[in-house]
């Protein structure tokens, strides 16, 4: 094609036509220049398409992949859990969380999307500035367990011409059994915390996920989370999809099947229904945890993702610390449930025999200090197996009088006192057995001898945990072998084992068992007819009477009961505290109650109790205060 | 009188380009539409060219003098049919510029009126008594063109008020201004446009300023349009993706990839080699008008000529521009590939008069 101005053409018309001022031949010269902007402008042009489609392609080829390619998480349901009989403790439901993408985000959008969802405007902010050295694919949950009313915000404000940003994630959320049935041992889960993210423990997670933060839920976190799955998906430029292209399905987390039995668990929480303490249920034979309760409670449903600030404040200034799990975490003298072990350890260190008698006039004098029996008018001459019935507290000063305190300790120790009992949950506290060793670590001092007339019986320095003492008295029970409590089923484990004279094992089980069995025993509330059950009260002062009375303050003593069934090859040992309790023998019906609810229940073949049978069912289990026959306190 | 008009003296490579370039557009059209509520764009698209080239002959058969002796009514109807679309005028997206039609058709005004200015523009400029462009005789022009141009621009319609501009420049230039004048107005251009800019220009016009400047400042605002299609042109790489296969494109991340980025759509499915060949193709084009005007009769015809191939090389110079981001985005339709029936019989109109005056150069 010819552009340039055709001169020999205007030429070869010149003849035929004069030039004049209306001849175009005129401005020849300027059509020109108009041809020569014209081959620069399209120069131009084919410049810029140049730089973009043949420099560069593969930019160009990516950002429109982006564009059009979305990944989507597939959230993985956690794991159910479910009780020792496979009954659902824990479910999941369906739910729809809420995503926003931060490539696309507007910031002047935030404010409307947090009316919109009815979030903390400030709080979203500071959310998303959390993020701010993460990669800007990453996703935010801005808030999940959507409600109806979320759900349908969502869906009509994500076209382009509101908040495209924004973007609906089908999830699993927990659902946990309604009145804090087992709160402690399950726990709940939350997102997890930028502290948290800095643990080893989390290293692998991401801002966002929801993993376990108590309980189980935090100890089996790994098992029961699963591994989220991934869409790819085509969308087009309203966020709508057009073609999956890519799939990497979730794997879901496992589903953890529990020691506990619901029925137990049911019974004792009843039990100890408007109360503070705790009761932990053991197989002796194994360490299965049967039955673990905590109270007071509070509700894991509040904690299932994100607590509000509110809820979290009023169980944190709980005085009463609902958090705690007093099973495993409540450190306490032990009082005279710690007799039995004092026992054991008078008779094989040959300290003393079934014979050995010490008199009890109300109470006794050592080292120039006057110790009281907690009856006043004495129990008169007192051997082993009186001593452990009564409780004569007079009967065991003198062993422990006898006692090098190293020698308590070393049996203490060996029934697991002053350790972690290694339970599969979190935060256990240790107690402490004191010893020389332990004094001298402590507070630089060594033993005085008077100092073991306290530790005798189970007062002084000497604390334990509700676990601790349930498995130190069922491994006595079992002869000398203690195995580690568990929560999880199939834990293969080698017990702890000590060889003890089994005719002195005997001797104290006799004892125990006169507790309950015998007429004058202090633990008679917890008979049971047709099952021989063995225990001990204990009435644990929280400090000594002279201080609290110093103080004009009255502090209410805790009340223990440890008991276990039957006399022979034990198969459950329960520990009641009912802290303020005042008096042990008020602990001793929650035990029988545990220990009836687990006999009726093997009389029955296994099969969940009638008037329990809504607790049977999956999750939550409902609980009336009819359904159980309560222990009347007197 | 009645003339003798042979059909082969018709401008036969002008007209096989630009069908060429009208059954690319369609093409375009049916990719970038099938599926959506556009999706009979197409159809009409080739109802408009049938109709266009109808058109074109009709145009030729009034000779352009005449044409050129009633430039001063159509003038004044111009106005006063700008000046209705206001009154009774359809408003799309924020701006007025259709008059409504019966059976469903709009009328663009602004789009004919480029006719009337090209006949005005030639009429006033082969009125001239000199040789030489006098600056007196270019405001009076300049005058006479601004009244629509502020009326479109009022719609508001920047894109098409623009096009007004290069039917007088190239007047001015081809009248003869002194060199010195046009280099005096184009830097005054330069330096006044910006501030004139601030205070004239709609805030949405404002931002696609701005956002020409730096896209990805807000890139889902105004600058959106302009990254989707430089990211459409640039995924198509040297040979496209092929009809129908642009991501971009199908998936709607081209804003109006039928009309205004309908050369976005098809830089991503026909690439770099495509590209070449339409812009060629355009070049082709307005070099066989430019020929046209060399061979006119006079300098009417001249004018006429050379008005239409500045409008059509603005045109193409803006659209084409705007879509590999280099000229800010101001939404006027690329020629003849672009669907729309006011766009695509002016057009029509326009390459009628260039035939119109071809058909004359032996006459006289």
């Amino acid at each position: 094609m010819k552009f340039l101005p055709l001169d020999h053409e205007t030429q070869h018309q010149a003849p035929r036509k004069p030039a004049t001022r209306d001849d175009p031949k005129l401005s020849s010269g300027r059509i020109a220049v108009f041809q020569y902007a014209a081959v620069g402008i399209f120069l131009f042009l084919i410049a810029g398409f140049w730089d973009l489609q043949v420099r560069n392609p593969e930019l160009y080829n990516e950002l429109a992949e982006r564009n059009r390619v979305k990944y989507l998480p597939i959230v993985a349901p956690r794991g159910k859990i479910l009780d020792r009989d496979g009954r659902v403790i824990v479910d999941n439901h369906s739910s729809f969380r809420v995503i926003l993408s931060r490539e696309t985000l507007k910031l002047d959008h935030l404010r409307p999307i947090a009316e919109g969802l009815r979030l903390d405007n400030d709080d979203l902010a500071a959310q998303l500035r959390r993020y701010r050295n993460r990669p800007k694919y990453e996703p935010v949950v801005i808030k999940q367990e959507l409600t109806p009313a979320d759900v349908a915000f969502v869906e009509s404000h994500k076209d382009p011409e509101f908040f495209p940003e924004m973007e609906l994630i089908h999830s699993q959320g927990r659902i946990y059994p309604q009145e804090g049935v087992a709160a402690h041992v399950i726990g709940y889960t939350g997102e997890v915390s930028e502290a948290e993210l800095d643990l080893p423990e989390f290293a692998r997670y991401n801002t966002g996920d929801v993993i376990g933060k108590f309980g189980i839920e935090r100890q089996y976190n790994d098992t029961l989370m699963g591994v989220d799955g991934q869409r790819q998906v085509v969308v087009d430029n309203r966020g709508r999809e057009r073609e999956v292209i890519g799939i990497k399905e979730a794997i879901p987390g496992k589903n953890l099947q529990l020691t506990i039995d619901l029925d137990l668990q049911a019974v004792a929480e009843l039990a100890m229904e408007g109360r503070k303490g705790a009761v932990v249920a053991l197989d002796p034979r194994t360490g299965e945890v049967l039955a673990m309760v905590s109270r007071p409670i509070f509700d894991p449903n509040k904690f299932s993702v994100r607590i509000k600030t509110a809820d979290w404040k009023s169980i944190i200034d709980d005085p009463d610390h609902p958090l705690l799990n007093r099973a495993i975490q409540a450190q306490f003298a032990p009082g005279s449930t710690f007799k039995p072990i004092m026992a054991i350890a008078g008779l094989e260190t040959g300290t003393i025999d079934d014979t050995t008698s010490f008199f009890c006039g109300g109470g006794a004098s050592f080292y120039g200090h006057f110790h009281k029996c907690h009856l006043k008018g004495g129990h008169g001459t007192v051997a082993l197996h009186k001593g452990i019935v009564n409780s004569c507290d007079v009967f065991f000063y003198n062993v422990g009088n006898r006692m090098d305190i190293d020698d308590i300790a070393y049996y203490a120790d060996n029934a697991g006192l002053g350790q972690k009992t290694g339970v599969d949950l979190p935060h256990e506290a240790e107690g402490i057995v004191p010893s020389t060793k332990w004094k001298i670590r402590m507070f630089r001092q060594k033993w005085y001898q008077g100092e073991n007339i306290s530790v005798a019986i189970g007062q002084g320095a000497l604390t334990v945990t509700p676990i601790q003492l349930a498995r130190a008295i069922g491994g006595l029970a079992m002869g000398g072998v203690w195995h580690r409590p568990h929560l999880v089923k199939n834990q293969p484990d080698k017990p702890h084992e000590l060889e003890l004279d089994p005719e002195n094992v005997e001797k104290v089980i006799s004892g125990m068992c006169g507790v309950v069995n015998e007429a004058g025993g202090t633990g008679v509330r917890a008979h049971l007819a047709g099952v021989e059950v063995c225990g001990k009260t204990g009435t644990a002062q929280l400090t000594s009477n002279e201080y609290a009375k110093s103080r004009g303050i009255k502090i209410k003593d805790n009340a223990w009961f440890v008991g276990f069934a039957p006399r022979k090859d034990p198969e459950i040992v329960v520990v009641a505290l009912f802290e303020g309790g005042e008096h042990g023998q008020l602990a001793a019906p929650i035990v029988r109650d545990v220990i009836k609810a687990y006999f009726d229940k093997k009389a029955r073949g296994g099969g969940p109790p009638d008037s329990l049978s809504a607790a049977a069912k999956p999750a939550p289990p409902v609980l009336t205060p009819a359904a159980v026959p309560v222990a009347e306190i007197p | 009188m009645k003339e003798y008009l042979p059909a082969r003296d018709m401008d036969w490579p002008l007209i096989a380009i630009t069908i060429l370039i009208c059954g690319l557009g369609v093409l375009q059209i049916f990719s970038a539409t099938h599926g959506t509520i556009w999706q009979d764009a197409w159809w009409k698209q080739l109802f408009w060219i049938a109709a266009g080239l109808l058109l074109m002959w009709v145009v030729t058969a009034i000779d352009y003098h005449t044409l050129m002796a009633h430039v001063v009514g159509m003038y004044v109807i111009s106005l006063v049919l700008l000046a209705a679309v206001f009154l009774v005028g359809k408003q799309v997206f924020g701006s007025t510029r259709w008059i409504p039609l019966p059976l469903g058709f709009h009328f663009q005004v602004s789009e004919f009126v480029k006719l009337v200015i090209i006949l005005l523009v030639a009429r006033f400029m082969t009125e001239l008594k000199s040789d030489s462009l006098e600056v007196r005789d270019l405001l009076k022009i300049a005058a006479l063109v601004a009244i629509p141009m502020v009326l479109v621009l009022k719609e508001p319609d920047l894109g098409t008020a623009l096009t007004y501009l290069p039917i007088l420049a190239v007047g001015a230039l081809l009248a003869g201004l002194n060199w010195r004048y046009v280099a005096a107005i184009a830097v005054v251009l330069v330096l006044v446009l910006p501030v004139a800019g601030l205070y004239f220009l709609k805030d949405y016009q404002k931002a696609r300023l701005v956002s020409f400047l730096d896209p990805d400042r807000d890139p889902r605002g105004t600058g959106y349009q302009v990254i989707q299609s430089k990211i459409a042109v640039g995924a198509g790489g040297m040979w496209g993706k092929g009809l129908t296969k642009g991501s971009q494109t199908q998936l709607r991340f081209l804003p109006v990839p039928h009309t205004d980025f309908i050369f976005s759509a098809f830089a991503e499915e026909r690439g770099f080699a495509g590209v070449v060949l339409v812009l060629a193709l355009y070049f082709m084009l307005l070099m066989q008008i430019v020929k046209n005007a060399q061979t006119a009769p006079d300098r009417a015809g001249m004018y006429i000529c050379m008005g239409i191939a500045a409008l059509l090389l603005f045109h193409v110079l803006v659209n084409v521009g705007m879509v590999v981001g280099r000229i800010p985005v101001t939404g006027i339709p690329l020629p003849l590939m672009s669907a729309g029936g006011s766009s695509m019989l002016s057009v029509f109109l326009m390459l009628g008069l260039v035939n119109n005056v071809r058909l004359r150069r032996f006459v006289n």
